[in-house]
This record gives structure tokens, sequence and C-alpha cells, in this order.
């Protein structure tokens, strides 16, 4: 395998840059980067956010231009000035947020661009009879009537894939495919990448997952800084290596933790019921206590109610029945909870969306680092703020935190994700809560930073905060939870250990109980 | 109840309900191919105006109604383009941009009136060789007695002029384009997600670009029809807010053609029976004042909105100006 493959690479790369450099002002996003993708293969590109494998991807893909450098299409030199040229080269992309119009049907969202013709109908019977090949061909099947907005991502997902192959595409990018997917639904994607490759395609991956990178791809490059730092035949690789050559230091993949001792309840929710903002009920008659001393984490696909289960607990969302006690006293859940006073009472609160609800990213940094506590006695005297003393607060928490660029008057915004993240749970963990409450914390963040975050959360469990955890990163519950609990369709499925195998932990997120299914079944 | 007959439902009431919905159906229709490609435009008013005022000009100076309407609707065309200008290549406020061409057109047409023609803000009265005049359609003599049919035919689709006509055929026309062309495709689908457009490898901005010239040149027809064939020339703030009533319309219909003429003909309607109502006491109520009827078109897409037709939404990437992520 890894010969043929070595082979197919010297003879005949589907796609080859060579030498390709592109600044953002004083940031160089891409320097001298090589590559070349063996035919009928799939080869994986990793690295940290901000690596520039997103760039590199949008100049193959006609987004941007490359300062300098060349593109080879089938060893032939090509110019993409624009994604029309991309497709008429056979280069088809599949993005991490899909390219996809709601309230349009498949056909119309795969006919959009390639038409055949200026009146639809004509165009529409030849476009459905060749998207009826191609579903059949690469056991695709999507219903062409169904309207985007009422198909589950992995269909969706799936249309982006026709639309790439109905334009002819050769070599397929996707980025970050698996990102939104339950884990039935990447397996089944991955047979799907398998498959169009045994059929002669050429896949590029970008991911940043490095389980994928190992079970699906034959060739993987890495990229660090703008620079594409090594490339290896993933058979003759390994997990440890790959992330040593993203972060470019030893990095500890697994999370050292001690053994818990759990102490008393310290927050304790009752048949908690919460309707979003359309009435549809997204936390149903939800039970689950956490202890001193102990991480609760809550497993789940995007969307299943964990969201709004956090609101509710942090105040923010009004739930609609149901009871909450706080270190053994009461939140007035189903009224008014005020976050502040939450917050006043020992709940800290890291939100799911940082950028929504965590930060305000035009504020300085040392602003950000005080908001929701800015009433606290040490931060104000009357009615002013105390910028000196908010300041050196600021430095400290960068001190601890790693948080880089060490400088607590630069704007929030010009953070990256893993320190502006760091910025947030500075904040919370700083405030000595009792009770923690924690959403996504490694989303969208290095792998460096997430290290740094995992320890620090352990570092709290083991001071004895009570700590709940939500995160759509099976990998991250599995290795930092004490109990798990399932939520699927706003109701706990299941508490499992930390010794859950992600198989049956996965069953339990696509709501599927019992005895083991197929992919297809599980959507 | 004959005064009743003849303030609501009389033939005569009715054909003024077409006459005066015909520039809220044009302004609506281009609104729509704006605001669905993703433009939002309250400048629609100012269109209006400006090209009122161009035609007026127009038709006075060349002795032309032909050349009036070509001064409307490039003025028009001007005014959208500078919209466009504004809200796709410079990537501003779509509102601030809208407001401005409003305030320009209302400053400008009496500014430059008041200095071409002296006559306080107005062209001078044009006459009917300088007009878009009525004309009658085969058989509207001939079947001028017949009750209902004939009536229908004679008062209310014969008799108008060139321009209700236009506007009407452009209803289906833009319900055709709209939903079976692949430029109506390509339309909604850069109001609703641009992105996937320029995947595609079609170009936003010239997309948008087209679909405001659209409303420019309907803008233009609408502006016109006011100025040189419903009335004999143009008249300082003519428009009077009908470019916001048929935003009202378009949301009303929920950004769709053929409800929009619906939206447009109730509205119109409204302002026919309005003043036919002037100074007619109504049993118990009395006297209504004119002003409450002319708001009536605001205050129904109110309620109606809040409760009976659901949420109008709007497209997706409305007013939100298309940059290349990352």
């Amino acid at each position: 395998m890894a010969e043929s493959a070595e082979q197919a690479d010297r003879d005949d790369p589907a796609i080859e840059l060579i030498g390709i450099n592109k600044s953002f002002g004083p940031v160089h996003a891409n320097k001298d980067i090589d590559l070349a993708v063996a035919r009928g293969s799939i080869h994986g590109i990793i690295g940290e956010n901000g690596a520039g494998k997103s760039t590199l991807m949008s100049i193959l893909y006609g987004f941007y231009h490359a300062d300098s450098g060349e593109i080879r299409v089938d060893g032939k030199p090509i110019r993409i000035d624009g994604s029309e040229a991309a497709i008429a080269a056979g280069i088809g992309m599949v993005h991490q947020h899909f390219m996809l119009v709601h309230n349009f049907t498949v056909l119309e969202n795969v006919m959009l661009g390639a038409e055949n013709g200026a009146i639809l109908n004509r165009g529409g019977n030849r476009a459905r009879i060749e998207l009826g090949r191609l579903e059949k061909e690469y056991a695709l099947e999507v219903d062409p009537d169904a309207v985007i907005e009422e198909l589950p991502v992995g269909l969706q997902q799936r249309v982006e894939i026709l639309k790439a192959l109905y334009r002819g595409a050769e070599i397929l990018i996707l980025d970050e495919p698996t990102g939104v997917l339950t884990p039935a639904e990447a397996d089944h994607l991955f047979r799907i990448l398998a498959q169009l490759k045994e059929q002669g395609k050429t896949i590029i991956l970008i991911t940043h997952k490095l389980r994928e990178i190992m079970a699906i791809t034959d060739t993987v490059s890495v990229m660090r800084r703008g620079e594409m730092v090594a490339t290896r035949k993933t058979a003759e690789t390994s997990v440890e290596e790959l992330a040593e050559l993203m972060v470019g230091r030893h990095v500890l993949l697994r999370v050292d933790k001690g053994v818990s001792h759990p102490g008393e309840v310290r927050l304790s929710v009752r048949n908690l019921t919460v309707r979003d903002g359309r009435g549809v009920k997204m936390v149903d008659n939800v039970s689950l206590d956490v202890r001193a001393g102990e991480i609760v984490g809550i497993a789940g696909v995007a969307g299943n109610g964990q969201s709004q289960l956090l609101e509710a607990i942090a105040g923010i969302r009004r739930a609609e029945a149901g009871e909450v006690t706080l270190d053994g006293q009461p939140v007035h859940v189903t009224g008014h909870a005020d976050p502040a006073l939450l917050r006043e009472r020992g709940l800290a609160h890291v939100p799911e969306d940082r950028h929504h609800m965590g930060l305000v990213l035009p504020f300085e940094e040392n602003e950000n680092s005080i908001l929701g506590y800015h009433g606290a006695r040490e931060y104000v005297s009357g009615p002013f703020l105390q910028i000196d003393a908010i300041r050196n607060d600021a430095k400290a928490k960068i001190e601890k935190y790693d948080i880089r660029p060490p400088d607590c008057r630069l704007k929030t915004a010009n953070f990256s994700g893993g320190n502006q993240q760091k910025i947030v749970l500075a904040r919370e963990m700083e405030r000595d809560p009792v009770v923690l409450v924690i959403g996504q914390p490694t989303r969208g963040v290095d792998v460096g930073a997430i290290e740094f975050i995992h320890h620090r959360i352990i570092e709290m469990r083991d001071a004895g905060k009570a700590i709940l955890l939500v995160s759509v990163e099976l990998d991250e519950i599995r290795s930092l939870s004490d109990r798990i609990l399932v939520m699927f369709a706003g109701r706990v499925v299941g508490e499992r250990g930390p010794e859950a195998s992600e198989g049956e932990l996965g069953l339990l997120m696509a709501g599927v109980e019992g005895e083991p299914v197929q992919g297809e079944a599980a959507q | 109840m004959e005064t009743f007959y003849r303030i609501f439902l009389n033939v005569d009431t009715l054909g003024s309900m077409v006459r005066l919905s015909t520039p809220l159906l044009l302004a609506a229709l281009a609104g729509l191919y704006s605001e669905r490609s993703g433009v939002f435009d309250i400048g629609l008013e100012g269109k209006m105006l400006g090209a009122a005022f161009a035609a007026g000009a127009g038709a006075a100076t060349f002795h032309s109604a032909w050349i009036g309407l070509l001064c409307g609707v490039g003025v028009a065309i001007c005014l959208a383009l500078m919209h466009g200008f504004a809200s796709i290549t410079a990537r501003g406020n779509q509102i601030v941009s809208g407001v401005a061409i409003n305030f320009i057109a209302a400053g400008l047409t009496v500014i430059l009136g008041q200095s071409w023609f002296n006559q306080g803000g107005r062209t001078p009265q044009l006459t009917a060789d300088e007009r878009f005049n009525a004309f009658k359609l085969p058989g509207a003599d001939a079947v001028r007695d017949i009750p209902i049919v004939g009536h229908v035919w004679t008062g209310l689709v014969s008799g108008n002029s060139l321009l209700v006509y236009f506007a009407f055929a452009m209803v289906p026309l833009t319900w055709w384009i709209l939903f079976r062309t692949r430029f109506g495709l390509r339309l909604r689908a850069v109001g609703e997600n641009p992105a996937a457009v320029d995947t595609a490898g079609i170009s936003v901005t010239a997309m948008r670009y087209r679909a405001v010239i659209i409303c420019g040149i309907l803008t233009g027809v609408a502006g016109t029809y006011l100025a040189i064939s419903l009335q004999a020339g143009f008249v300082k703030d003519m428009t009077a807010g009908k470019g916001f009533i048929a935003l009202a319309a378009l949301i009303f219909a929920k950004w769709r053609p053929v409800q929009v003429m619906f939206a447009c003909l109730l509205f119109g309607y409204l302002d026919a029976v309005g003043i036919r109502l002037q100074g007619v006491p109504i049993p118990v109520i009395g006297a209504v004042p004119v002003s409450l009827i002319q708001a009536l078109p605001y205050v129904l897409t109110v309620v109606l909105l809040a409760g009976f037709i659901g949420r109008a939404i709007p497209p997706r990437a409305g007013g939100v100006p298309y940059v290349k992520e990352r």
C-alpha cells in the first residue's frame, strides 16, 4: 500500500503546489509551500489554527491569489484567479460552513452556477438525470426536491459533495468535514471518501483531528506557522509524532489525572425543562448532581439541548419548570435568576460561544478580564473603576495563564482563539467559584493551549470545585470527566463512567440504545 | 346605501385603485429585485421622486413623453447606482445610503426645478401630447353597457396609460424571471447566501449591480408615471411617501411578486376610497379625517404583520455587504 502510494507520488501527482507564498500585511500566512498530492489518494493536511491550512486551500480554490508560486494540475501549470477557474480545473471544495442556500431544494443548490442554459426547466431536467446518476454511482442518495434546511447536517454535507461531483471535480478538498457530524455520520463520510478514492478521485482532507488522519489518509502533511514542516506516509507515522510536528514541541495528548474524591453535592438540578425562543422543548425533564471535586461531562451532538441547559443553570435563559440548588440554596431558574447574583454566590460560567457571550471583542484585554465582576470591591471605588488595580490584576492572570501576547492593553479581538479562551477561563477560575460551568472549553483552540486548559480544569477539580462540562468533542469529555451524561433530544439518555467506549457513547448520542446499528440507521 | 356603493364598490373607485396602485406596484417590484439580491433599499422614495422630476422636466423641455420616460429612468438608474456603489462596492450601511438618496432627491428636485423653470419647484404644465395618455382597448365601446363584464372591461381594464399595462405585465414576468430562469435562481441565491454563489464561480458584485439597475429602471418608470401620466407635470414632493408604502407592500407580500400586486392593489384601494371619503359623513362615526385614511396602509401593515400573516422573513443576507471570508 505504502509502496504503491509512493510510486504514484513520484509518477503522477494530480495536483502540485510549488513555492507558494502569501502574506496578509505583516503576517506571512504561507511560506514557500511545496505540496504534491498523488492521484487517487487521500492526502491529509493537519496543523493548528492559524497554521495556514485554510489560506493554502483558499488559494487552491481561487479565493485568494498567491503572491508567488505555481499550481500544477495534472502536471500543467495553471492560473486560478477565481472559483470559476478552480472548478474548470476539476477542483471541488466542501467548505467547513456549507455553501448551500438554506431555502433552496437540493437540485437548485446543485444547479446553482451550472444551470445549463438561461431557462431553468430545460437545464433542470438534465441536471435531475445527472444527479440521479451520480447518486447511484457513489451511493450518495438524497431526495433532489428536499429543502436544505430540513435536511440533517450529514445529508447537507452529502449535497456539498454532490455539488462538487456534478461540476466534474476530480480533486475534492474537504475542510474540517467532521466538525458538525456525529461519530456515526463521520464514519459514513469516511466510507464515502474511501469509495470516491476507489473510483479514482483525489481527496485532500484538512483537519485538526489526529484520529481522523490516522483512520483514513494515505499521506499526511503537517503545517506549522505558515510552513509545511513535514510530509509522512500515514502508515509510517504515529499520533504522537504528528502532534509534536504540529505544535513544535512534545505534547501530552492524554490528560494525566488522579482519582477524584467527590464530596458534597454543590449543584443539583431537578426535572429541569427549558424551551427555546420558538417554543420548542430543548431540555426535557433533566436531573443531575455535581459534587465538589468531580467533573461531570455532558456529551452529545450539538443542538441536543446542552446549550439551553447551560444557559438555564447560569441564569441566562428562563426555565419552564424544575429546580436548581446551588450549594444547598435554591436558584430561581423559572423566574428571574440574576446571572450577576449567581456569580456572587459562587457560580462561574464559561459560555460556549466566547465571542458572543464571553467577551466584548473591541474591549482591551484588562477590561474583559473583569467583565461580570466589575462591581467587585477590589476593582471599583464609588462609581469609578480602579484602573491600576484592574490592570495589575490582568497582568497577574496573563502571567499565570500564559496568555500571549502578554499585553493587557491590547484589543481582545487581536488575540488568537486559544488566548481569548484563556482570558475567559482566567476570569472565571480566579474568582474561586464553588461551581464551575464550562461550555466547549477548547472549541477553536490549538493543541498546545488545549493541553494547558485541560490541565487547569483538572487542577480546579482537585481544588474541590464542582465542575459541569459540556463539549461536543467526545475525546475531551472522555478524558476529563469522572462521570459522563449523554444528552439526546433534550433528555439525559444515559450515564457512563469515563471508561465507556467511544462506540457506546456514540450510539447514545445518536439516540440509539442497546444493539449496534449501521451508520445510516443512526441518521 | 347609495353613498356606500358609490364610494366602495363603484367601477370608478376600482379604476382609481388601479391607477393609484400602479406607482406602488412598480416601486415594490423594484424593491423586490434589489432586496432579493441582498441590497435593502429604503431609497425607493427618493429614486421615484428624482425620476418624476426628470420625467416632468424632460417631457416639458423636449415635448415628448418618451424622452420624459428616458430622463426619468436615466436619473433613477444613476441614483440606484449611487446606492449600489455605497452598499456593494464600498460596503457601506444600506439604510444610511438609502436615507441619503431620499434627502438628495427631495432637496435637489426643488432647487433645480426652481432654478430651471421658476414655478416654485414645479415643472411646466404638460400638454396631452407630452404625456402618456389613457388609451382604449379594443371593444371598450362595444361592451360598455353589458353589466359587470362590460363595466369592468371598459372602466377598469381599458382606458389606462401604457405604463399601467407595463406595471401589471411586470408581475407575471417578474414571477417567471425569479422562479424559472437562471438569472432568478442566482438572484435569489445571492440574497440568501452570497458565499454559495461566490464559490459556485459567479460574481456576487455583478449579480447585485444587475439587481440594483433593474430596481433603478422600475423606480424610474414609477416616477415617470406619477409626473407625466397620472398628473401633468412634476410637483414638489409628489411621491408623498409612496416609496415607503411600496416597501410596506413588499414586506407584507413577503417579497413574492404576485402577492406584491395584491398588496399594492389593497393599498391603492384604500387610497382611492380615502379620496372619496373626504367630507362624507359615515353613519355613527361621522366625517372621517383624511389623515386617518392615509395612515391605514401603515397601520394595516403593522397589524397584519404582527398577527395575521405570520413572520415576514427577509432574504437572509439582506443588508449585509458581502466580504469574502477569512
